[in-house]
C-alpha cells in the first residue's frame, strides 16, 4: 500500500564499501542532492535541481549508502502533520486515516513502511520526533552543532538539525555516526562531535541511570499516552534506573518563544524566494516589488504565508521587544532550567507528543491547535539539546512515543537509555 | 483579546513588507487566525528578564580562492537568463 511517502523516488548509489553498504536511505526534500530535485514540499521549488549535495548526503554516499528518494514533507518544514506540502499529505503506515506526523512524515512513513532502512529529516522543533513516535520508529535530534547544516533549505537556523530515523535504535545511531562532525562549510558545527560513535552505545544498559521527569511535560497529555509512558518507566526502573520529578517553569512559555523566534527566523531566510534565481515562471506584470510578491503568492502555500506575516509582524518597528527580544529571554530562561535538571538527572524523560496521532484534516483548520502539540519538543530546539523518541508500545492501537532529553553531546547517554526501552517494549 | 488587535489593513501592510500578494479571502483569514495566535504570544510579557550565556564564538577560516558553482551551474535553475545572467523584473 502507498502512503504517498515519497515526492521523488530515484535510486542514487552510494560507494561500494562502508558502514551503510547495503542499506537504503531515503532523505527528506529540504536536503539537497546534487542533479535530483530537491522541492521542500513547495510549488516555489517543485523544479528546483540543485548543483551540489549536502553534506550529511555525500557523507551517507561515502558510507555506502543507497539513496532511494526524496521523502514528503511539511512544506518548507512547517507542520506538525505532513498535510501542507504542495504534493499532499503522507498517510500513517500504522493507519492510513491519520497523519505521519510531521514535518518529516514521509521520513518516518518510509521507515515504518519498510520502504528504506532508514531515513534522514530535520528537526527545528520536533520534526523528527514528532513523526518517529506517531509512526512507531525511532528518530534522533541531535545536539545543535553536531551536524551539518551546508546544504540544508534553511527555515529557522538557530534551532534546526539534521537527524535520522529508523526502526531501532541502534539502526538509528549507526545513521547518525555516518552523518555527525565537523564541516568546515557549516562554522555552526563543533570539534566535539568530531570522533563520534554511536551505535556501540545502544546497549540496554540504564543500571544506575538517573531520569528526570519534568512534571509540566506530563500535565494536559492525553491520559492514554501518560498510560503508557508511565508503564515504560516502570519497566526502566525494573531494569535498574532511577527516576525522580524535576520542575521546568519556563517550558510553560516554549512554545510561544518557538514560534517568534522560527517565524521570524523564516521571514528573513525565505526572503530569497523572489522568482529570479528560482522559483515558478510568473506572467506577472509589474515592477520589481510587484513580480516578487506575485512569485510569493503563487509559490507558498497558507501556512508558509501564515508564518511569514507573522515573523514579520514581530520582527517590525514596534513589536520587536514584545515579541522576538521576549523570546529571547524565554529561550535563555528555558536553556538555564534544563542546565538545572540535568546537574541532577542524567537524562531527562517525557512522552514525545501529548497526543495520539491526529486524524488527516483534523487540525489543518485551526493552526493554533496544531502549535500547542509541540509543546513536548520545542523546549528542547530551545535549549540546542540531543533528544530521542523511542517506541513505548501501542494506546488503542496506535503508537506512543517516549523522548529523552540528554546534556549538550550526550548523544551516547540518551541511546543508551532509548536501547533500553527497546528491550522492554 | 490581545492588546494588539490584528485588521484587514494590518495583513495588507504586513503582506506589503512581507512581498506576498494576498487575495481578500486570505486577508481575512488570516486576521482572524493572527488574533488567536499574536493574543497566544502576549503570554510572552511575563518571562523574566534573563542574561544568556555567551557561548558564541565567531568561526573564522582562511580568506581563500575555493572552487565554487560554475556560471551555469548557478544560472540552471532561473526561470529566465539573458547573456550569462539572470533576468530580473525592472526595479522601479
Amino acid at each position: 500500500m502507498s502512503h504517498d511517502a515519497f515526492i521523488t523516488e530515484e535510486t542514487i548509489p552510494g560507494a561500494d564499501e562502508g558502514p551503510l553498504a547495503g542499506r537504503t536511505v531515503a532523505v527528506k526534500d529540504n536536503i539537497s542532492t546534487e542533479g535530483v530535485r530537491t522541492t521542500c514540499g513547495s510549488e516555489m521549488l517543485a523544479d528546483y535541481v540543485p548543483p551540489y549535495d549536502a553534506t550529511v548526503v555525500e557523507r551517507l554516499k561515502s558510507a555506502g549508502a543507497t539513496l532511494v528518494g526524496k521523502t514528503n514533507m511539511d512544506e518548507f518544514g512547517m507542520g506538525t502533520t505532513t498535510e501542507t506540502s504542495a504534493f499532499g499529505p503522507t498517510t500513517n503506515p500504522v493507519d492510513g486515516d491519520r497523519v505521519p506526523g510531521g514535518s518529516s512524515g514521509g521520513s518516518a512513513a518510509a521507515v515504518a513502511a519498510g520502504e528504506a532502512d532508514a531515513a534522514l529529516g530535520s528537526d527545528t522543533g520536533g520534526s523528527v520526533r514528532c513523526p518517529a513516535a506517531f509512526c512507531g520508529v525511532v528518530g534522533i535530534k541531535p545536539t545543535y552543532g553536531l551536524v551539518s547544516r551546508y546544504g540544508l533549505v534553511a527555515y529557522a537556523n538557530s534551532l534546526e538539525q539534521i537527524g535520522p530515523l529508523a526502526p531501532t535504535v541502534e539502526e538509528a545511531a549507526e545513521v547518525l555516526e555516518v552523518i555527525a562532525g565537523p564541516d568546515d562549510r557549516d562554522a555552526t558545527t563543533h570539534e566535539e562531535g568530531a570522533d563520534a560513535e554511536y551505535a556501540d552505545a545502544a546497549d540496554g544498559d540504564v543500571q544506575g541511570l538517573s531520569i528526570g521527569v519534568p512534571t509540566e511535560l506530563i500535565e494536559g497529555a492525553d491520559e492514554r499516552v501518560v498510560d503508557r509512558f508511565h508503564e515504560t518507566l516502570d519497566d526502566l526502573e525494573a531494569q535498574g534506573a532511577e527516576t525522580h520529578e524535576v520542575s521546568l517553569p519556563s517550558v510553560e512559555r516554549a512554545v510561544q518563544a518557538y514560534y517568534v523566534i522560527a517565524m521570524s527566523e523564516a521571514s528573513s531566510n525565505l526572503a530569497r524566494f523572489d522568482g529570479v534565481r528560482y522559483g515558478p515562471d510568473t506572467d506577472a506584470e509589474g515592477n520589481w516589488n510587484e513580480s516578487f510578491a506575485a512569485v510569493r503568492e503563487e509559490g507558498f502555500g497558507d501556512e508558509v504565508k501564515r508564518r511569514i506575516l507573522l515573523g514579520t509582524y514581530a520582527l517590525s518597528a514596534g513589536y520587536h521587544d514584545k515579541y522576538y527580544a521576549k523570546a529571547q529571554d524565554a529561550r535563555a530562561w528555558v536553556k538555564q532550567d534544563f542546565d538545572e535538571a540535568l546537574s541532577e538527572a542524567d537524562v531527562l524523560a517525557s512522552p514525545t507528543m501529548p497526543v495520539l496521532p491526529f486524524e488527516l484534516g483534523e487540525s489543518l483548520d485551526d493552526p493554533l491547535q496544531m502549535y500547542l502539540a509541540d509543546a513536548n519538543t520545542v523546549p528542547v530546539n530551545l535549549a540546542n539539546l540531543p533528544a530521542i523518541s523511542v517506541p513505548a508500545g501501542r494506546a488503542d492501537g496506535l503508537p506512543v512515543g517516549l523522548q529523552l532529553i540528554g546534556p549538550a553531546f550526550g548523544e551516547r547517554t540518551i541511546i543508551r537509555a532509548a536501547s533500553a526501552v527497546e528491550s522492554s517494549a | 483579546m490581545s492588546e494588539t488587535p490584528v485588521d484587514a489593513d494590518e495583513v495588507r501592510h504586513v503582506a506589503d513588507l512581507a512581498r506576498i500578494d494576498l487575495d481578500d479571502e486570505e486577508v481575512d483569514q488570516f486576521a482572524g487566525q493572527f488574533a488567536d495566535i499574536l493574543s497566544y504570544f502576549d503570554a510572552l510579557d511575563d518571562v523574566p528578564e534573563v542574561d544568556p550565556e555567551a557561548d558564541l564564538v565567531n568561526v573564522m577560516r582562511a580568506d581563500e580562492v575555493r572552487d565554487g558553482l560554475t556560471q551555469e551551474e548557478a544560472l540552471k535553475n532561473a526561470p529566465a537568463t539573458e547573456d550569462g545572467y539572470f533576468e530580473g523584473p525592472s526595479v522601479s
